[in-house]
């Protein structure tokens, strides 16, 4: 059985639960996971009821990366840290967003943890609202798509090469539909001794708009258009790349999923669709993707 | 119910909310066509899909939200959507 | 006992204090005034004299959040900190008491921007007074240090669990050289056992902190930590006197009052000004003045009957505030006072005086005036509440 105990109040098909039960199967019973205010925290521990089976501590929503430092630190007065696992499971808003002071004063401290950034491209868990790390052009409820709008106009924030240059040893892009590599990469950020950083890419069929059994296959068609690059920075540079095969057109990817819906449907839409391939071929061409 | 302070609540306790009664479709297995692979095991969101001692697989109902998402990755095709008769 | 003494800071005397209390871990970001107090730590921690975890931190939201953490890990935990950097932290406050662990912090009062000004009020640590703090106010350095092994003691009792504030004037207390008598460290084991909670972040005994209570468990949690602070209500006082037999010093616990017994004018008051307001009345006394001091220690928890039984035989109270709340024209002490007051037989006037923001100097005249201006309430004239020192030049 799991980690990540059912039950839960995650949305059928959910990314956010994949991502938490990959992570908890990675790592195993001997973990501290500090979560900030999010889907995650909220559909697993609604009072009296807990999912989690490991110790695991919410406090708010900015903070994540400080109170895991501070559990470290305690851990480690107390003598009691020996190979004891602290990781951060946080979304992307909390991450991107406002919880970005946090992580990077705990990167600068280098602290022992590994941070996973969970994303789901948006702040779902109050009804689907634009993020830092929402894509360009994403309809989201405070970037809808209009008359004269065609979605969220900016690019997505580029959480890894921030997070690489404080300095981290070991910094992954990992995605749920691709579950082993995943779990591998988790497992070797939480055995990289300093503070490391897993960034997954959780699909979300309510905010992203799509059927819920399709979860995992939205994962992989954001590989497979190099939209989501699956590479590996150790200290700085890209050392492990994951190559695509016959690379698809992102129109693949973006048909399938509401929130790029007008895309399609709007007047000069090449265009739209134009930018968003741009971005997929300089992933392409920047990780040596082909 | 004696409140824990802290908010401190057990782990696992989730369990007792049985989220099947969430789905409207349900997962069938058909055994028959099943390669053992386990990619359904890996790909339950919920991890509620086991393996059997014979090595096939089936899900628990008691917490099966019928998501699709097994029936969708099954190489074989070897899990089916079904409406649920209430 | 002149000769234990020794003539240091007010920062170093509670932070040579919060060493001898044995932290764990200890979060630091620099912010006049309370910078010196983190620095001597860093000092003792540099030389290998505190066996704990120094953190130094990019924000003082940071500074509580790693506490929280620390503290939830089964750490004893310490920061200090003031005015923009306590009402930064707010939000993690209340999280921090909502979670019930046991933080212990000092807060170095200062005024609040804007205007931005860096001497000392009270505003800080006041307008935190709905977070589930317990806070005490310290009269001297003496006391500032003094108090810290008794709130760490009372913030971990496992009927408290609460975090708690040991608050300092800004300057005053923290920048001044005085004679004190530094904590030793065999009475302070003695008289502060190892912190021990029942749950933390164990893998061997894994828990969940920090849930989400819908409306049908929340108000509990609220009740359950005004419970808490009802029985530091009563531990604040035997802690006081704990701290008593092991090390010959007392303060009040709840309340202390100084020439109150037979005092018809009564003066209410918090913190470094009670010392001048002391020196007041030696000399208001000598000429025959009736009046006296009620000092207030603790805040939160608000010791409503200590205050009812001290002010039964008083003809008029003056309440003096380093605060204010715009839009009532009044400082929390005197509103607080009123309230607590309101409801018994005793309709004792409650003159409120607001003084000393920004870190006005507040000298034994403008004491002596303020008395003046009360006893007007003799003549019929009553004062509800006002500043006591306005520059007429600049209002």
């Amino acid at each position: 059985m799991s980690l990540l105990k059912p039950g839960h109040r995650g949305c059928a098909g959910c990314g956010d639960a994949f991502a938490g039960k990959f992570v908890l199967d990675a790592l195993g019973e001997d973990v501290v996971i500090v979560s900030p205010t999010g889907c995650l925290e909220v559909f697993t521990t609604p009072y009296p009821e807990s999912a989690w089976g490991v110790p695991w501590i919410h406090s708010l929503f900015e903070n994540a990366a400080a109170v895991a430092s501070g559990v470290e630190a305690a851990m480690n007065a107390l003598g009691k840290k020996n190979n004891t696992k602290i990781v951060i499971i946080g979304g992307d808003g909390a991450t991107f967003d406002i919880g970005l002071q946090a992580i990077s004063g705990a990167f600068e401290r280098g602290h022992d943890i590994t941070y996973i950034c969970v994303d789901n491209e948006a702040y779902m868990n109050t009804g689907i609202q634009r993020s830092g790390a929402t894509p360009l052009y994403a309809s989201t409820t405070t970037s809808p798509h209009g008359k004269v709008s065609i979605g969220n106009p900016q690019h997505k924030k580029n959480m890894p090469a921030i997070i690489a240059a404080h300095g981290s040893p070991y910094v992954a892009t990992a995605s749920i539909g691709y579950a082993p590599d995943m779990i591998k990469k988790v497992k070797k950020a939480a055995q990289v001794k300093g503070p490391t950083y897993v960034h997954v890419h959780a699909p979300c069929c309510t905010g992203w708009k799509f059927d819920s059994s399709k979860t995992i296959e939205v994962g992989r068609l954001a590989v497979e258009t190099a939209m989501w690059p699956l590479y590996e920075m150790e200290n700085g540079e890209v050392t492990n790349v994951r190559k695509i095969k016959n690379r698809k057109p992102v129109e693949e990817y973006l048909k399938v999923q509401g929130r790029f819906k007008h895309l399609f449907t709007m007047d000069g839409k090449n265009e739209g669709i134009k930018k968003v391939q741009a971005i997929a071929d300089w992933n392409a061409k920047h990780f040596g993707l082909e | 119910m004696k409140l824990i302070i802290k908010t401190v609540t057990k782990p696992g306790s989730t369990r007792a909310n049985k989220t099947g009664a969430w789905r409207s479709f349900m997962p069938v297995f058909d055994h028959k066509l099943c390669s053992k692979c386990g990619i359904c095991g890996i790909y339950c969101p919920e991890g509620v899909v086991y393996k059997l001692e014979n090595g096939y697989f089936e899900p628990d109902y008691e917490y099966c939200k019928g998501c699709g998402v097994c029936a969708n990755e099954c190489p074989k095709k070897a899990i089916v959507m079904v409406l649920e008769g209430k | 006992m002149r000769k234990n003494m020794v003539v240091v800071e007010g920062s170093y005397a509670v932070a040579h204090a919060v060493k001898v209390c044995r932290p764990n871990v200890i979060s630091a970001y620099p912010i006049t005034p309370q910078t010196h107090i983190v620095e001597d730590l860093a000092q003792f921690a540099a030389d290998g004299e505190m066996n704990c975890e120094y953190m130094n931190v990019e924000s003082e939201f940071s500074a509580i959040s790693a506490l929280i953490g620390a503290s939830a890990a089964g750490a004893r935990t310490y920061s200090s900190t003031t005015s923009q950097g306590l009402a930064l932290m707010h939000e993690a406050l209340f999280n921090a008491s909502g979670m019930r662990l046991p933080i212990v912090m000092t807060v170095v009062n200062r005024a609040l921007s804007a205007p931005i000004n860096i001497w000392n009020d009270q505003q800080d640590s006041i307008s935190q007074r709905d977070t589930g703090w317990i806070q005490l106010y310290a009269e001297d350095v003496q006391e500032s240090a003094d108090m810290t092994p008794q709130i760490y003691k009372l913030a971990e009792d496992e009927d408290v669990l609460l975090p708690a504030m040991s608050c300092m004037d800004g300057f005053i207390l923290s920048h001044v050289y005085e004679p004190v008598i530094l904590l030793e460290q065999s009475l302070t084991d003695e008289f502060l056992p190892a912190y021990d909670p029942e749950f933390t972040l164990d893998p061997k005994n894994p828990m969940s902190f920090g849930a989400f209570a819908d409306p049908s468990t929340y108000t509990e949690f609220r009740y359950k930590q005004e419970k808490a602070m009802g029985v530091a209500l009563e531990k604040i006082e035997k802690i006081a006197n704990e701290f008593k037999d092991i090390y010959g010093r007392y303060y009040g616990g709840l309340i202390d009052g100084y020439v109150l017994d037979d005092a018809e004018i009564v003066i209410m008051a918090m913190g470094s000004i009670i010392g001048t307001v002391k020196d007041t009345i030696d000399e208001l006394r000598i000429e025959g003045e009736s009046v006296g001091l009620l000092k207030v220690r603790s805040f939160r928890p608000f010791p409503t009957e200590a205050i009812r039984k001290a002010l039964k035989n008083a003809k008029v109270v003056i309440t003096l505030d380093k605060n204010i709340s715009i839009g009532k024209n009044e400082g929390a002490l005197c509103t607080e006072v009123k309230a607590c007051l309101h409801n018994t037989d005793n309709r004792v006037p409650v003159i409120g005086f607001m003084l000393g923001h920004g870190g006005r100097d507040i000298p034994i005249n403008m004491i002596k005036k303020i008395i003046n201006k009360a006893k007007l309430v003799e003549k019929g004239i009553f004062i509800e509440s006002e500043f006591a020192d306005l520059r007429e030049d600049l209002a």
